[in-house]
């Protein structure tokens, strides 16, 4: 479709820039702790204090390398981090008024960076520098991670990524007026500045063996993330009009907005982060009329506070307690059958089906949000330890049990909600622990 | 990249930026941290015959809702034996050879006690001395300090004292508790010093509790003035510098101090006349850490001027600061307001500012937001811009009346 000038406004990024001024108020509103909370509560550890108080004194672009120091996608982070959990959630500032607004902080020294600084950001020197070979598969924020930490110490870095962009979901599956698109695919031109060789549309098992990564490279970071959004499981789930919502959301940033009418009535299964995305989607590609089906309560919830307030904000409709059981349609959706559901009695968080008859819920879209396919395909391929789709790794270097080869991110299928921080924290690890062997390594090469 | 080495009257330091001589400087561990962590040098803290100090030592006067904008000391030199100090005085110079080391002196006006510990600091390696010519409170009850500073005959002789028989380079240490600071400062001179450094603290009393009326800081039921230093210094040290960089009677250089707390601060010491400069009260409120905002803020701000190195501030706008009497007279050249009405958010500060406290010429119109200045009654003082809120909101605007005339030039014209 191509967009009107209301889609694309409807895309722009909600929440708008804090202006100078705000920033330099809210930057002095700092203390400038010393071993400070704030630090501790981000994965990737940046000095907070430090960069806050560069913006105080105006020095945005010291700011920015403070940041990318510690997190080389810190642009993307000031967006999308549940910061209310994470770097805002410990500031000593939440007990005596609130907290300093870290996120929107940070925020303003990357829009700087983006605008302003050319070429490769001039980051503080690593100490240790080893020679190595490493061959990372996937370009999300995980491999990006690794990738800038190893560059930065010497490696010679080779990033595979099968899409066309660098990023992962950062660039495909995050609404872009929560993240633009521009700010993640900067963050792929910075690792490419750190010296990265980067080969686009090259899906390793497909284009590329892991054997010969295997081989070639003195280790392979796995950052492939997960899958496509898993079926339901109910009939009906073929019919035009039924979509996955990383492909509906992936849609919206790349080539064509999904073609929406204003009279669509679109729902959602599911009521993670995902589904709000895909809701919020729709709606801001014009549909009036959208669902989210939930076959638990509001408070179990796993979308993030913040998400479902914008959610309500935005008009989405919530039907709690309620299971799509069957799509309906002759060639094209036409109406989900919904059965009530009803917690079962103790402490687990399992639903049943209630007697009561099931209605139809008529609808023409059908977004399937229901999280990510966890699969142990690769692990098998791979002949590397795993249980059930998780793979055994060290918890300090992230190594599987294959000598060389490592995992981090989205495809260790964590139990929790998955963040881009964390995962950038894991890419980073995992990095050093890698650096710590090939120096190790080095050291006895000289010596032999 | 820029070049932020200096060479200061001889001391070759990796950045502009040391340590003043006080609790950061007390032992070889901090110092040797603070080097560790950037820090380009280190004046140690005073050396001389140990003294017995008091508890409580500071007091600080906070400032819109942010804390110690002015600090005050009752702290006396080092408390340490001399032999402890110049031991790790010599054991960081060893560590640290291309760091500069500056040891703080202060001695009763004996010249063998001077000639004494002037080949004692040579032994350690040391770089350079200080003479401390300031310290306000304790040591001038006892003939040292800024009654030396206070008196120019004396700080002439001590100075002497200390460059006979030593090749080592010696800074003074000013105070600023004199009416003129170019008389010590010229005296120190022809003492033969080699640089100036500048200032000392200030003599204050930092407030007093209403509710027990004792001062801040006390001890036990008494308090005594102490010296002030931190942010709210920096007018004056600002000021001080640059009367000593025009005083061709002053032609050594001078190393500003007081208040400097980013590399805003130190940039317009520099400009003034300060080749290096020292840093107390900001490092002891946050910590050695602070270096590195102070070297890459530095850094980045000399390659947004496109300049190569700090020697290239160092000066050049101290003729920017001189007598009043060379300032155009405002019938020459006169500034007025402006209030930019798109921008007024009306909390007519301007307006109750210039009528209580300015020439009465802002009138608030009915139904209209912003304040107007009747430009003809402004006399451009500046004060309705300075209590506005909104950057940029009121801005003063130049008016050249054509004629350039200073006090001094009407005085010649009209024949006096
Ligand atoms: C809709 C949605 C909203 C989200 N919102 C947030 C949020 O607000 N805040 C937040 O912190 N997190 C959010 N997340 C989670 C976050 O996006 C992920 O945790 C994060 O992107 C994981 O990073 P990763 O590098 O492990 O994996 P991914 O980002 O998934 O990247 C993996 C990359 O590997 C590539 N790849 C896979 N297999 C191969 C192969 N064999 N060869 C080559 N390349 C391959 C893929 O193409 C992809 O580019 C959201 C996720 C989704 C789906
Ligand atoms: C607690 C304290 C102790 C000090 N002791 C000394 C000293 O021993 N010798 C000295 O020359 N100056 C001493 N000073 C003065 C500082 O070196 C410096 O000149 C002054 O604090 C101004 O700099 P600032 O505004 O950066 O703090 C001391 C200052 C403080 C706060
Ligand atoms: S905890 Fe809050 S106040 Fe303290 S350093 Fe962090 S952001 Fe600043």
């Amino acid at each position: 479709m191509i967009p009107t000038d209301s889609t694309l406004r409807a895309f722009e990024e909600v929440v708008p820039p804090l202006t100078d001024r705000e920033v330099h108020e809210e930057a002095l509103r700092c203390y400038y702790c010393d071993d400070a909370p704030c630090i501790q509560g981000c994965p990737t550890g940046i000095d907070i204090p430090r960069f806050i108080r560069q913006i105080a004194q105006g020095d945005l672009a010291a700011a920015s390398r403070t940041i990318l120091d510690a997190n080389i996608v810190g642009a993307t982070c000031a967006r999308i981090c549940p910061t209310a959990t994470l770097c805002e959630g410990a500031c000593v500032r939440t007990r005596d008024s609130h907290p300093v607004a870290i996120g929107r902080l940070q925020r303003a020294a990357m829009d700087y960076a983006m605008q302003y600084v050319t070429g490769a950001p001039r980051l503080p020197r690593r100490q240790t520098q080893v020679t190595g070979k490493v061959a990372i598969v996937g370009g999300g924020p995980a491999g990006l991670a690794a990738a800038a930490e190893l560059l930065r110490h010497g490696c010679h870095v080779d990033i595979y990524e099968a899409q066309a962009a660098l990023g992962g979901l950062d660039t495909y599956g995050i609404v872009s007026f929560r993240e633009p698109l521009a700010v993640s695919l900067w963050e792929g031109e910075l690792i490419r500045s750190l010296g990265a060789t980067v080969y686009l549309n090259t899906h390793v098992g497909t284009d590329v063996a892991w054997q010969t990564l295997k081989d070639q490279y003195d280790a392979v970071v796995t950052a492939v993330g997960l899958g496509k959004v898993p079926m339901i499981g109910i009939a009906g789930e073929d019919l035009l009009g039924v979509w996955d919502a990383l492909d509906f959301i992936q849609q919206s940033k790349t080539d064509s907005y999904p073609q929406i009418a204003a009279s669509s009535r679109v729902v959602v299964i599911g009521a993670g982060n995902t589904a709000i995305d895909a809701a919020t989607c729709a709606k801001r590609l014009g549909a009036e009329n959208v669902r989210i089906l939930y076959r638990r309560g509001e408070q179990d919830m796993p979308a993030y506070d913040y998400e479902y307030s914008f959610a309500k904000q935005e008009g989405i409709v919530f039907e709690w307690w309620t299971q799509p059981v069957e799509i309906v349609g002759t060639t094209h959706v036409e109406a989900v059958r919904c059965q009530r559901t009803r917690p079962v009695e103790g402490p687990s968080k399992a639903v049943v089906m209630n007697d009561t008859p099931s209605w139809l819920m008529p609808a023409d879209i059908i977004i399937r949000a229901i999280g990510q396919t966890k699969s142990d395909a690769l692990w098998r391929l791979l002949d590397i330890q795993h249980q059930g789709a998780v793979p055994v790794v060290d918890p300090h270097t992230y190594e599987t049990s294959c000598h060389g080869l490592y995992a981090v991110g989205d495809c260790l299928a964590p139990s929790a909600e998955a963040t881009v921080v964390t995962a950038a924290a894991q890419g980073k690890q995992a990095a050093r622990a890698i650096i710590a062997r090939l120096e190790g390594h080095s050291i006895t090469k000289q010596e032999g | 990249m820029a070049d932020l080495s200096v060479n200061f009257a001889g001391i070759s330091s990796p950045n502009p930026f040391w340590l003043a001589s006080g609790p950061l400087t007390n032992t070889g561990y901090q110092v040797m941290k603070a080097f560790d962590m950037g820090w380009g040098g280190a004046v140690w803290k005073t050396v001389g015959e140990p003294v017995i100090n008091v508890s409580s030592r500071l007091a600080a006067i906070d400032y819109g809702g942010r804390r110690m904008m002015g600090l005050n000391n009752i702290e006396l030199i080092s408390d340490r034996p001399i032999d402890d100090n110049l031991r790790e005085i010599a054991e960081v110079k060893r560590r640290f050879p291309h760091h500069a080391v500056i040891v703080s002196l202060m001695l009763a006006s004996d010249p063998t006690l001077w000639s004494d510990m002037m080949r004692r600091v040579e032994d350690t390696g040391a770089d350079g001395v200080e003479l401390n010519f300031g310290c306000p409170h304790g040591m001038s009850e006892r003939g040292m300090g800024s009654v030396v500073g206070q008196v120019p005959e004396y700080s002439q002789q001590i100075t002497a004292y200390a460059k006979s028989g030593s090749s080592l380079p010696v800074i003074v240490k000013l105070t600023p508790n004199v009416t003129d600071v170019r008389m010590p400062a010229r005296a120190a001179v022809a003492g033969g010093a080699d640089a100036l450094s500048l200032i000392n603290t200030i003599n204050s009393v930092m407030g007093l509790d209403v509710e027990t009326w004792l001062p801040d800081p006390h001890v036990a039921d008494r308090g005594s003035h102490g010296g002030y230093c931190g942010p709210a210094v920096k007018p004056i040290g600002l000021y001080m510098v640059s009367a000593l960089a025009n005083d061709r009677r002053v032609p050594v250089p001078l190393c500003g101090i007081g208040g400097i707390e980013t590399w805003r601060d130190a940039v317009e010491y520099l400009l003034l006349g300060a080749g290096a400069v020292q840093v107390c009260t900001a490092a002891m409120h946050y910590g050695f850490r602070i270096i590195d905002d102070l070297t890459e803020g530095l850094n980045d701000y000399l390659d947004r001027k496109g300049l190569a190195s700090v020697q290239d501030l160092v000066g050049k706008a101290k003729h920017r600061v001189g007598d009043w009497n060379d300032l155009r007279l405002s019938y020459s050249y006169k500034t007025v307001a402006e209030i930019h009405a798109d921008q007024c958010i009306g909390c007519n500060l301007c307006f109750v500012a210039c009528d209580d406290g300015g020439h009465q010429c802002i009138d608030r119109l009915p139904g209209q937001r912003a304040p107007v200045v009747r430009k003809d009654d402004c006399v451009g003082c500046n004060l309705c811009s300075l209590v506005c809120p909104v950057p940029g909101c009121i801005e003063m605007q130049d008016i050249d009346l054509g004629l350039v005339e200073t006090w001094r030039q009407r005085q010649s014209r009209v024949g006096f």
